[in-house]
C-alpha cells in the first residue's frame, strides 16, 4: 500500500467536509420485494464524512444503498443525495457517487488497469485522464504490481480492492461501500480497514460504508445509522451513542440471576448479556440516587442476598449502542 | 458526456472481439463471396463475350446478402452470445449500472457491438460491389437503371442486423452462460425453420412460412430488392412476425437489464 505517497483521491477541489452537513437524506423511504417489505418508512440522514450503516444480515441495508443509487424503486417516499432528488436525478447522483458492491463484479476479459479505466470512462473522464487515474487509483488500493493481470485471476482480497478501486477511480464525493472486508483474511481486512479510514479522514472523502461488522464500523467511522428490520434503530455520532464512560458495568453475580435482572429493571438500569456469563448493565442518570454507581448495584445485591463476583465500568462499545438499538437483553 | 457512454461500451467490446484471432479469421472469410462477386462482376464488365452469363443484376445483389445468411448466424453467435450473458456472470451490471448511464444506453453500447460486425459482413461488402460494379464498368448505365440498389442493400442490411442483435441480445440477458444462449440462439433458427418444412410437407403450402424465422426475412428482404417473394405468406404478414420479434426481444431487455436482481 501507498497511503502516504498517494494524493489521488483528492485531485479536484471538494466540498469542505462538514460533519453536521447531510449527504443522504431519507424520507418515510419505503421498498417492498413482492410481499417483503425490505424498508418500512425509513427516515432519517446520513452526515458527511465517514457514517456507518451497521445493522444484522437482512436488515435493509444493501437495499437502502441500491435505492440510493436508483437500482431498486421505492413504493412510496423521498431520497436525496447532495439536495438531489434520487428520482429526478439519477444520472448527476451516479457521476458523483462511488459504488463498491458487496458481490464480485468486473468486466469479463480485461485486465485490472483497463477494467478501471473503462469504468473511469463510463464515469464520464476521458480515456487518457481514466488510464492515467486507474494507475494511480491501483497503486492507492495496493494492486500496483497486479495492475495488468486478468481480474478473474485475482484472489478474493484482490478483488476486494479492484471494486473499491473502480469506485474511486472519478473521484467521486460520496462512496457507497457494501460489506468491503467480506471474504478477507484478517491482514487484508486491516488494510481495507486503514484504506477505508485514510479514505475518510485524511482524504476528505464521505463514505458510507454498509457492515454488519461493529470493528469495521467503530474503526472507520465518525456517525453510525443502526438498522434493523427495515428500520432505522439508532442513528447519531458514535462518540455520543456510546454515551459517557463509567455508567456502563460489567458485573457477575452469583445467585438468582433472573429476579436480580429483574430488580435491576425495576430500578431503572438495563441490563445486556454478553458471550459469557457477564452481563452489561446501563446506569441512566438519577438511578444511582446520590451514592456511587458501584455503591448502589452492592447496595441492591446486598438487599436481595447476591453475591457480586465481578463488577468494573465498561467501556462503552458500539457493541452496546447496537445491542440497545436491536433491543438486545 | 452524458449519453456518450454507449459510445465507451461499444468501442470496448469492438476492440475486444477483434482481439481474437479466431474472429479475425472468421470476418475475413466472411468476405470470401465478396471476392467471388468481385471477380464476376470484373469478368462481365471486361470480356462482353460472357458478360450474358454473369451480368449482374438486383437478384445478384439479393442473393449475394442471402449467402452471407451464413456468417451472420455465425457471427451473431460467436460475437453475440456472451455480450450480456458474460456480464451476469461477472455481477458487471452492478458496476456498469452503478455509472452514470441508463440502461438504454447498456443495451445499446452491447447491440452496437453486433450490430457493427453483422453489417461488416452485410452492408459494407454489399455496398463496395455496387461501387466496384461502376468502377470496373466504367459507366453509371447499371447504377441509374438501379438507382433503387443502395437503399435497398442498406435496408435489408440494416433489417437483418436489427433483428439478430435483438433476438441474440434478449437470450443473452436470459442467461449466465454463453455456450447456452448460443445453443438457444441456433436451435431457434433451427427449430422453426424445421417446424416450417414439416409443416410444407404436410399441408404442400408455403403459407404457413411465418412459422420460420428465417423465411420471414428472406420474404421481406425479397420485396425489398423488388422481387418476386419466393413464400405464399403475405409479406406484411412476415414484416409484423419480426417486428413483433424485436418488439418481445426489447421488452425481455427491459425486463432482464436491471442492477440488482430482484426475486419476489
Amino acid at each position: 500500500m501507498n497511503l502516504d505517497s498517494s494524493n489521488v483521491i483528492t485531485t479536484r477541489e471538494r466540498a469542505p467536509k462538514a460533519a453536521d452537513t447531510p449527504v443522504v437524506l431519507l424520507d418515510n423511504v419505503t421498498v417492498i420485494y413482492g410481499s417483503n417489505r425490505a424498508l418500512k418508512e425509513v427516515s432519517g440522514r446520513f452526515n458527511g464524512g465517514a457514517v456507518g450503516l451497521l445493522g444484522p444480515n437482512g436488515a435493509g441495508k444493501s437495499t437502502l444503498l441500491k435505492a440510493l443509487l436508483g437500482f431498486i424503486k421505492p413504493a412510496a417516499g423521498r431520497m436525496t443525495v447532495f439536495d438531489l432528488d434520487v428520482a429526478k436525478h439519477p444520472l448527476e447522483i451516479r457521476a458523483r457517487i462511488g459504488y463498491m458492491p458487496e458481490t464480485d463484479g468486473h468486466i469479463p476479459g480485461m485486465n485490472a488497469v483497463s477494467f478501471v479505466a473503462y469504468c473511469g470512462q463510463l464515469a464520464g473522464l476521458p480515456a487518457v485522464d481514466a488510464m492515467q487515474r486507474a494507475h494511480e487509483v491501483l497503486y492507492y488500493v495496493g494492486l500496483g504490481e497486479a495492475r495488468y493481470r486478468n481480474v478473474e485471476t485475482y484472489s478474493t482480497g484482490m478483488k476486494q480492492r479492484i471494486k473499491l478501486a473502480q469506485a474511486l477511480v472519478h473521484d467521486p464525493d460520496l462512496l457507497f461501500l457494501d460489506e468491503p472486508t467480506n471474504g478477507m483474511d484478517p491482514k487484508g481486512r486491516e488494510e481495507m480497514l486503514e484504506l477505508i479510514r485514510d479514505l475518510g479522514h485524511n482524504k476528505n472523502v464521505n463514505l458510507i460504508l454498509s457492515s454488519h461488522l461493529l470493528p469495521d464500523v467503530e474503526y472507520t467511522c465518525d456517525d453510525v445509522v443502526v438498522m434493523d428490520k427495515g428500520q432505522v434503530a439508532a442513528q447519531g455520532p458514535i462518540a455520543q451513542l456510546k454515551g459517557p464512560a463509567g455508567r456502563v458495568f460489567e458485573l457477575r453475580i452469583k445467585g438468582d440471576l433472573p429476579s436480580f435482572i429483574e430488580v435491576l429493571h425495576e430500578a431503572g438500569m438495563e441490563c445486556a448479556s454478553t458471550d459469557d456469563d457477564v452481563m452489561r448493565v446501563f446506569v441512566p442518570d438519577g438511578a444511582s440516587r446520590g451514592r456511587t454507581d458501584q455503591a448502589m448495584l452492592f447496595a441492591l445485591a446486598a438487599q436481595h442476598k447476591v453475591q457480586v463476583r465481578h463488577l468494573r465500568p465498561s467501556i462503552p462499545t458500539l457493541e452496546d449502542v447496537f445491542a440497545k438499538a436491536l433491543g438486545e437483553q | 458526456m452524458p449519453g456518450q457512454a454507449w459510445i465507451v461500451i461499444a468501442r470496448a467490446g469492438i476492440l475486444n472481439m477483434i482481439r481474437k484471432r479466431a474472429f479475425l479469421g472468421l470476418l475475413l472469410i466472411g468476405w470470401g463471396n465478396f471476392l467471388v462477386r468481385a471477380v464476376q462482376i470484373y469478368i462481365t464488365a471486361n470480356y462482353p463475350q460472357v458478360a450474358p452469363m454473369f451480368a449482374p443484376s438486383a437478384e445478384t445483389f439479393r442473393n449475394f446478402l442471402e449467402q452471407q445468411d451464413f456468417f451472420v448466424f455465425i457471427v451473431t453467435i460467436y460475437a453475440g452470445a456472451g455480450l450480456i450473458a458474460n456480464d451476469r456472470r461477472a455481477n458487471a451490471l452492478q458496476v456498469y449500472l452503478s455509472k452514470p448511464l441508463m440502461r438504454t444506453e447498456y443495451i445499446f453500447g452491447k447491440a452496437a457491438i453486433l450490430f457493427a460486425f453483422i453489417l461488416f459482413v452485410t452492408l459494407i461488402p454489399g455496398l463496395l460491389l455496387l461501387l466496384l460494379q461502376v468502377l470496373f464498368a466504367g459507366s453509371f448505365a447499371f447504377l441509374s437503371k438501379n438507382l433503387f440498389l443502395f437503399p435497398a442493400i442498406a435496408v435489408a442490411a440494416v433489417l437483418q442486423g436489427v433483428v439478430a442483435t435483438f433476438a441474440m441480445l434478449a437470450l443473452s440477458s436470459l442467461s449466465k452462460s454463453a455456450r447456452f444462449v448460443a445453443i438457444l440462439y441456433a436451435g431457434i433458427v433451427f427449430f422453426t425453420s424445421a417446424i416450417y418444412h414439416a409443416m410444407l410437407a404436410i399441408t404442400g403450402s408455403t403459407r404457413v412460412s411465418w412459422i420460420s424465422l428465417g423465411a420471414n426475412l428472406t420474404q421481406v428482404v425479397d420485396v425489398i430488392f423488388r422481387l418476386k417473394p419466393r413464400y405464399a405468406t403475405p409479406w406484411p404478414v412476415s414484416l409484423i412476425v419480426i417486428l413483433g420479434l424485436v418488439a418481445l426481444s426489447i421488452s425481455i431487455l427491459e425486463r432482464r437489464v436491471r442492477g440488482v436482481e430482484v426475486v419476489t
